[in-house]
C-alpha cells in the first residue's frame, strides 16, 4: 500500500480505484469474448451509457456539494415528452426541421427550472435535499402524467430519430455529446471558481461560510445543472427511441447515484471527481455490455452491480479504518 | 404576552401540522364529495393503503434508529414472486414460511452490513435494491407468475377475505400497527431503538448494544415486507417481477409525511399510519373529485415539502433558513 | 527581547459577553502591542475561547470596545474581522480537505479570469510567496488531505498572511504537534512577531508560554486578572493568578473511613494513549486524576468502561480479575462512567428526563414484556429528590434543561445502577458556579456512603476540593500519586508538567 502511494500513477489509482476495476473487466471481457474488443462495440458502450452518464455528470456536482437529487428520472420523462410533443405542434408545422428547436429549448428550460426550484427550496427552507427531491420525484412524475394524459408520443419527423442514430465522422453523435459534456463539466469543476467553491461548501461548510462563500447560490446552480443534464438525457433518449413514454426514466436516479458513488464521490460531500464518475459510468456500461455479449442474463448484472456498490463502500471503510486504540462505539 | 401566546400557537400548529392538514383534507373531501365520507369508501381507502402501510411500519423502525431502507420495494417484488410461485408447488402454508425465511435472510444481510459493519445505510440498501431485483429475475427466469386455482385456496384469505367482518388486509395492518406501536412505546427494546437513533454514541455509553439494535430493525423491516407480500400476492393471485418497483419511495413518503425525522430518534408508528392514510385519502379524495389518479403525486409533492418545512421551521424558530 | 513598538496592534476595553445564565466575560481589557507575543492563560471555563470568538467576529460582545491600531472597530463576522486585520488560527482546523493549499489559503477570494475561471498562475504564485515566507517545504498545488496536521496548521497561518494582518490569534496551536513540529511553528510565530504583527497565544502549557511570549495576561472566571512581563515572572506566580484564592472551594481535609479495595489496576497500557498505569481505589474514597488535556486520563476511564481495548495489564474488582470488553460488561461488573462530554456521550437530548435516567437498566424495569411506568417514575423521583434535579416534569426533554441539571441527570442515571465504582469525567464542565458546588458536595457524600469514586478533572481547585488522593498524569504516564494532606498546588503543577518528585526535590 505504502509503495503504491509513493509513485504518481499508483497514487492516482488509489484515488480512483474504479479505473483499476475497469482495466480488469476490460481485459477479462477482451480475452473471454471475441466480439468485445471491437471499435464498434466500444462506440455502443458509449452510446448505451450516455443517458445515465449525462445525468451522472450533474449529479456529481450536486453530491460534491453535499446534496442529492432523486428527481432526475422524472425530469428525463418530462423532457422527453416535451421534446417529442412540442415539435409536432401546429404552430411550428411550417418550420421544417427547425420545429425541433422550440421543443429542445422547452425541454431543457423545464429541466433547468425544476432544478432551480429544488435548489431554492433546499436553500430557503433548510429541508434536507433527500426529502425535497423525493417529493419532486413524485410530483414531477405527476406533472408528466398530467401533461401527457398517460399517452406515449411518437415523433412524426424522422429527422429527429435520425439524429439519435447519426454519427460525427465514425463516432456516434450521442457518444460525442457525452464526451464533450464530460470534458465541459470536468473543466467547470476543476477550473472555475464555482467548481472549486462547490468542493469547499461540501467539504467544510462552516469554513466556506466563514470565508464569505455564498452557500445557497452555489447549491441552486448545481441543482440547475443536474436538471439541465437530466433534461438533455431525456432529449437524447427520446431521439434514440423516436418516442417518449410517461414512465421513461424510472429508477434512473438509482443507477445514476450508483455510478457516481462507484466513481468515488462521497455522500457526505466535499470529495469526488468527474474522472471518477466517468469511470463509474463506464464500469456499469462495460459490465452490462460484456455480460450481454457473453449471454449472461441481464438479471445477474443487477446482482453483480449491487454487490460491487456495497463492496466499494466496504473497501472505502477499510482504507479509512481507525486503529486498535480507537473508541469502540 | 400576546406575542408568546401567538408563538405557542404557532408551535402547536407546526408540531401538529400534519394532523391539522389531515383533518382539513378529510373535511374538504367530505364537503366536496358526497361519496367520500361513506363507510365503504373510507374502508376501501384503508384496505388499499394496507400494503404500503405494513411496509411503512417496518421502515419507520429503521428510520427511528437513524438509518434508511430503500430495499423494501425490490424485496416486496422478490417476496411476492416467491410466495406466489411456491404456492402451487408446495402449498400455501409452506410457501409463506419459506418466503418469510428468505426475506428475513435478506433483512439479516442488510442488518449485518449496516449494523455490524457500520456501512452507510443509503448506499447499502440502494445496492441491495439492485441486487434483490436481480435475484427476483433469476428466481423467476423473467417470467410473471400466478396461482392456478384462485378461488379454491385459503391463501385468498389475506388479500381478499374478511376476518370478523372486516377486510383481512385492514385487520393485519391494524394488528401490526398496534403491536409495533406498543413495542416501540412500551418495551425496553423500543426505548433502545429510540436511544440509538437519538444519539448513537450516548446509547453505547449507556450500555446499549448499538450494532444489534440496528441489525434487528432491518429484520423487522424485512418481516413487514413479508407480510405485505402475503397481502399483495393473495389479492392479485399472481405477480410481476417488478411489482414493488418504486414502493420504497412511496413508503418513505408516508413515513416522512407522518413526521418521523430522517435523522432518527423521533417519530412513532401511529404517525406513520396517519402519514400513509393521508397519502391514501389524498389519492382517493382527488379521484372522487374527478381528478386523474396521478394528480395525487403532485399534491403529495407539495404536502411533503410543506409538512417537513413546518417541522424544520418550528425547531429553528424561523421560517426561512439563515444560510447565505 | 525583540524590538517592540509601544502602539497597541489590538486593544480591548471592558468586553462583556453574557450567555443565558452565564457571564462568560466580565469586563475584560488588555492590549497586544505590535511585534509582541502576548500569551493568554486561564483554566478551562475562564473565558479564553469566548474572548477569542469575540475577537474573530463569531460572537458579538454585549458591552465594550475593540480597537485596531487605536481605531475603534466592530467585528460582524469572521470575514469582517479578517478584512480588518484580525485572524484566528483555530484549534480545530477549518480547511476543505480536497482542495489544494492555494485554494484553501484564498478560500472565498480565489482570483478570477474571464468566464469565472480560476487564475491559477496568480493564485499559486501568491500562495507560494506566502509559503516561502513561512519556510514551508510544500507547494501551493499540494492537496490539503495529503498534509500532516502541522502542515495544515501552516496553511491556516498562510491564510492569515493573505491580508495585512495586524493581529493573529493562536488557539492551543501545539495541541496535536510533535516536538519537532513545534520548533518550526515557534520559528514562524517569532518571524511574524519580527514583522510587527501582534500575536495572541492561547495555551495551557507553561513551558511554551515561557519560551515564546513577551507578556502574558490571565483570565479567571471571565475576569481579567492582570498582565505580567514574562521575563519578570515565574510559573508559580502565573499559576497562582490562574487558580487564585477567590474560588470558595475548601481544601478537602475530611477524614474518611476507607473500606476494602474496590478497584485495582495493574500495569494497564493502551497503545500510545497511556502506558503502564497502576492504581487502586478503595470504598469510601475519591481518587482524583489531574493532568492536561491529552494526558491519558479520559482514555483510562474509557478502557475501564469497556470502550477501549487495553494492550496490556489487568483490572481487578474487589480482588477478582475481570475482563471488560464492552460497556455492557462494565455495567454488569458494577462500573459506571459519567462521560466527559455530556451532550455527545452522556445524554439522548431529545428523550425525557425519566427515559435518560433509566436507560442503562431499562431491560430490568419490565413487568412481563412491558416497561413498568411505575418503576421508572419511582427511580426518576428518587434521584430527582436526591440530586435536587430541577425540571418541570419527568416528561421534559433533557435538551431543554440547564447544563447543571443535565449533568445531574447523567450522574443520577449512573447512581441508579448502584455501581461498585463510579467514574466521573469532568464533573462540572460548562455548568455555572452554584451547580458546581452542589455536584462537588454530592461526590463527597457518595464517597461517604461507601462508593469508590474516581474523579477526572482539569480544574485544580476541583480536584483539591473533592479528592482524597490525587494522581498527577503527564503524557500517558502517572507521574506521582499524592496522599491526602501531602498534595500542594506547586507539586501538582510540577507533576502534570512532567516533573517527577525526585527531580523537583
Amino acid at each position: 500500500m505504502e509503495r503504491l502511494k509513493s509513485n504518481r500513477a499508483g497514487k492516482w489509482l488509489v484515488q480512483n480505484p474504479i479505473w483499476g476495476f475497469i482495466v480488469i473487466i476490460f481485459v477479462f471481457f477482451s480475452l473471454s469474448n471475441e466480439y468485445f474488443f471491437d471499435m464498434r462495440n466500444f462506440q455502443n458502450i458509449l452510446v448505451q451509457t450516455s443517458t445515465i452518464g449525462l445525468i451522472a455528470l450533474g449529479m456529481t456536482l450536486v453530491m460534491i456539494n453535499g446534496n442529492i437529487d432523486l428527481s432526475v428520472g422524472a425530469v428525463v420523462a418530462l423532457a422527453a415528452s416535451l421534446m417529442v410533443d412540442i415539435q409536432s405542434w401546429e404552430a411550428f408545422s411550417g418550420w421544417g426541421n427547425w420545429q425541433m428547436l422550440p421543443a429542445l429549448l422547452a425541454a431543457l428550460a423545464a429541466g433547468t427550472a425544476l432544478g432551480a426550484l429544488n435548489g431554492i427550496i433546499v436553500w430557503k427552507t433548510g429541508v434536507d435535499a433527500f426529502i425535497v427531491t423525493l417529493g419532486a420525484m413524485l410530483g414531477v412524475r405527476g406533472l408528466v402524467f398530467i401533461y401527457t394524459e398517460e399517452q406515449s408520443f411518437f415523433a412524426m419527423n424522422f429527422t429527429f430519430s435520425d439524429i439519435g442514430m447519426s454519427s460525427v465522422g465514425p463516432v456516434p453523435s450521442l457518444a460525442v455529446l457525452f464526451l464533450i459534456a464530460t470534458v465541459a463539466v470536468h473543466i467547470l469543476l476543476s477550473r472555475t471558481v464555482h467548481g472549486r467553491n462547490t468542493y469547499a461548501v461540501g467539504g467544510n461548510r462552516e469554513a466556506a461560510v466563514n470565508a464569505g462563500i455564498r452557500v445557497g447560490p452555489h447549491m441552486v446552480v448545481n441543482f440547475m445543472i443536474v436538471g439541465f443534464f437530466a433534461a438533455l438525457a431525456g432529449v437524447t433518449l427520446s431521439s434514440q427511441m423516436g418516442a417518449s413514454t410517461p414512465n421513461l426514466g424510472r429508477e434512473y436516479e438509482l443507477w445514476v447515484i450508483t455510478a457516481v458513488v462507484l466513481g468515488g464521490t462521497k455522500l457526505t460531500g466535499g470529495a469526488g471527481s468527474i474522472i471518477g464518475t466517468f469511470g463509474g459510468v463506464l464500469a456499469i456500461g462495460i459490465l452490462r455490455n460484456g455480460m450481454n455479449l457473453m449471454q449472461v442474463p441481464a438479471f445477474y448484472v443487477l446482482v453483480i452491480l449491487g454487490s460491487i456498490l456495497i463492496a466499494v463502500l466496504f473497501l472505502d471503510k477499510q482504507l479509512t479504518r481507525k486503529g486498535a486504540e480507537a473508541l469502540k462505539t | 404576552m400576546a406575542e408568546t401566546r401567538l408563538k405557542q400557537l404557532g408551535g402547536i400548529v407546526a408540531r401538529q401540522g400534519i394532523l391539522i392538514a389531515f383533518a382539513l383534507f378529510l373535511v374538504g373531501f367530505a364537503v366536496f364529495s358526497e361519496s367520500f365520507s361513506s363507510t365503504e369508501n373510507l374502508t376501501s381507502v384503508v384496505r388499499q393503503s394496507a400494503i404500503i402501510g405494513v411496509m411503512a411500519i417496518g421502515v419507520t423502525v429503521v428510520v427511528i434508529s437513524g438509518n434508511l431502507d430503500l430495499s423494501v420495494g425490490s424485496m416486496l417484488s422478490f417476496a411476492t414472486v416467491m410466495v406466489v410461485d411456491l404456492h402451487d408447488k408446495i402449498g400455501p402454508g409452506p410457501a409463506m414460511l419459506v418466503m418469510l425465511v428468505a426475506v428475513l435472510c435478506l433483512g439479516c444481510l442488510n442488518g449485518f452490513l449496516v449494523g455490524m459493519l457500520r456501512l452507510n445505510s443509503l448506499i447499502v440498501t440502494l445496492g441491495m435494491l439492485s441486487a434483490i431485483q436481480g435475484l427476483t429475475l433469476i428466481y423467476s427466469g423473467g417470467q410473471n407468475v400466478d396461482i392456478a386455482d384462485q378461488e379454491g385456496t385459503w391463501f385468498a384469505l389475506f388479500g381478499r377475505g374478511e376476518i370478523l367482518g372486516i377486510a383481512a388486509p385492514i385487520v393485519m395492518f391494524a394488528v401490526l400497527a398496534v403491536v409495533m406501536q406498543v413495542v416501540m412505546s412500551s418495551t425496553a427494546y423500543g426505548r433502545r431503538v429510540y436511544a440509538v437513533g437519538g444519539n448513537p454514541t450516548a446509547s453505547v455509553f449507556s450500555g446499549i448494544r448499538r450494532s444489534r439494535v440496528v441489525f434487528s430493525t432491518y429484520v423487522i423491516s424485512a418481516f413487514c415486507v413479508g407480510l405485505a407480500a402475503i397481502i399483495l400476492g393473495s389479492r392479485v393471485m399472481g405477480s410481476q417481477n417488478n411489482v414493488g418497483q418504486g414502493y420504497e419511495l412511496l413508503v418513505l413518503a408516508g413515513v416522512i409525511l407522518g413526521g418521523t425525522s430522517l435523522l432518527g430518534g423521533s417519530g412513532t408508528i401511529l404517525k406513520t399510519v396517519i402519514g400513509v392514510l393521508i397519502l391514501g385519502f389524498i389519492q382517493n379524495g382527488l379521484l372522487l373529485l374527478g381528478f386523474a389518479y396521478y394528480v395525487q403525486w403532485l399534491v403529495t409533492w407539495v404536502v411533503i415539502i410543506l409538512a417537513v418545512w413546518l417541522d424544520v421551521a418550528a425547531k429553528r424558530g424561523r421560517l426561512f433558513s439563515p444560510i447565505a | 527581547m525583540t524590538e517592540q513598538t509601544q502602539t497597541p496592534a489590538l486593544r480591548l476595553d471592558g468586553i462583556v459577553k453574557t450567555f443565558p445564565g452565564v457571564r462568560a466575560l466580565d469586563g475584560v481589557s488588555f492590549e497586544v502591542r505590535a511585534g509582541e507575543v502576548h500569551a493568554l492563560l486561564g483554566e478551562n471555563g475562564a473565558g479564553k475561547s469566548t474572548l477569542m470568538k469575540v475577537l474573530a467576529g463569531m460572537h458579538q460582545p454585549n458591552e465594550g470596545r475593540i480597537f485596531i491600531e487605536e481605531r475603534e472597530v466592530t467585528m460582524e463576522s469572521p470575514l469582517h474581522a479578517k478584512a480588518q486585520g484580525v485572524v484566528l488560527i483555530h484549534q480545530e482546523l477549518s480547511l476543505a480537505e480536497e482542495l489544494t493549499v492555494a485554494e484553501n489559503v484564498y478560500l472565498g477570494e480565489l482570483p478570477r479570469k474571464r468566464w469565472g475561471f480560476v487564475d491559477w498562475t496568480t493564485l499559486n504564485a501568491k500562495t507560494n510567496e506566502i509559503l516561502k515566507r513561512l519556510n514551508c517545504n510544500f507547494d501551493a498545488t499540494t492537496r490539503v488531505s495529503d498534509l500532516s496536521i502541522a502542515k495544515k496548521q501552516m496553511v491556516e497561518i498562510a491564510r492569515a498572511l493573505t491580508v495585512d494582518a495586524k493581529a493573529v490569534v493562536f488557539d492551543e496551536p501545539t495541541a496535536s504537534l510533535t516536538d519537532a513540529e513545534k520548533v518550526v511553528l515557534f520559528d514562524v510565530i517569532r518571524d511574524l512577531r519580527a514583522r510587527g504583527v501582534g500575536i495572541v497565544y492561547i495555551s495551557h502549557r507553561m513551558d511554551e508560554i515561557f519560551t515564546l511570549s513577551d507578556r502574558l495576561s490571565v483570565l479567571r472566571d471571565g475576569n481579567y486578572r492582570g498582565t505580567l512581563v514574562t521575563a519578570e515572572t515565574d510559573e508559580d506566580e502565573v499559576t497562582r493568578l490562574m487558580i487564585g484564592r477567590s474560588l470558595s472551594y475548601e481544601r478537602n481535609h475530611e477524614h474518611v473511613e476507607l473500606g476494602e479495595v474496590a478497584l485495582e489496576v495493574r500495569g494497564l497500557s493502551c497503545g500510545s494513549l497511556y502506558h503502564d498505569v497502576s492504581f487502586e481505589v478503595r470504598r469510601g474514597e475519591v481518587v482524583g486524576f489531574y493532568g492536561l488535556v491529552g494526558a491519558g486520563r479520559t482514555e483510562i476511564a474509557e478502557t475501564l468502561f469497556g470502550l477501549r481495548t487495553p494492550s496490556a495489564g489487568t483490572i481487578l474488582l474487589e480482588g477478582e480479575e475481570v475482563r471488560i470488553d464492552s460497556p455492557v460488561d462494565a455495567i454488569a461488573q458494577g462500573i459506571s462512567l459519567v462521560p466527559e462530554s455530556r451532550k455527545e456521550q452522556g445524554l439522548v437530548l431529545g428523550m425525557s428526563c425519566r427515559d435518560n435516567i433509566t436507560l442503562p437498566q431499562i431491560g430490568d424495569l419490565t413487568t412481563g414484556p412491558f416497561v413498568s411506568n411505575g418503576a421508572e417514575v419511582a427511580i426518576y423521583d428518587m434521584y430527582r429528590d436526591r440530586l435536587d434535579i430541577r425540571s418541570p416534569s419527568w416528561r421534559q426533554a433533557v435538551g431543554n434543561l440547564s447544563g447543571g441539571n443535565q449533568q445531574k441527570i447523567v450522574i443520577g442515571k449512573w447512581l441508579a445502577m448502584k455501581p461498585r465504582v463510579l467514574i466521573v469525567d469532568e464533573p462540572t464542565r460548562g455548568i455555572d458556579v452554584g451547580a458546581k458546588g452542589e455536584i462537588h458536595n454530592l461526590i463527597r457524600e457518595l464517597a461517604k456512603s461507601g462508593y469508590a469514586v474516581i474523579v477526572i478533572s482539569s480544574e485544580m481547585p476541583e480536584v483539591l476540593h473533592v479528592a482524597d488522593r490525587v494522581i498527577g498524569m503527564y503524557q500517558g504516564e502517572i507521574i506521582r500519586t499524592f496522599d491526602a494532606g501531602e498534595v500542594t498546588e506547586d507539586s501538582l503543577v510540577q507533576a502534570i508538567s512532567g516533573i517527577r518528585a525526585d527531580k523537583a526535590a
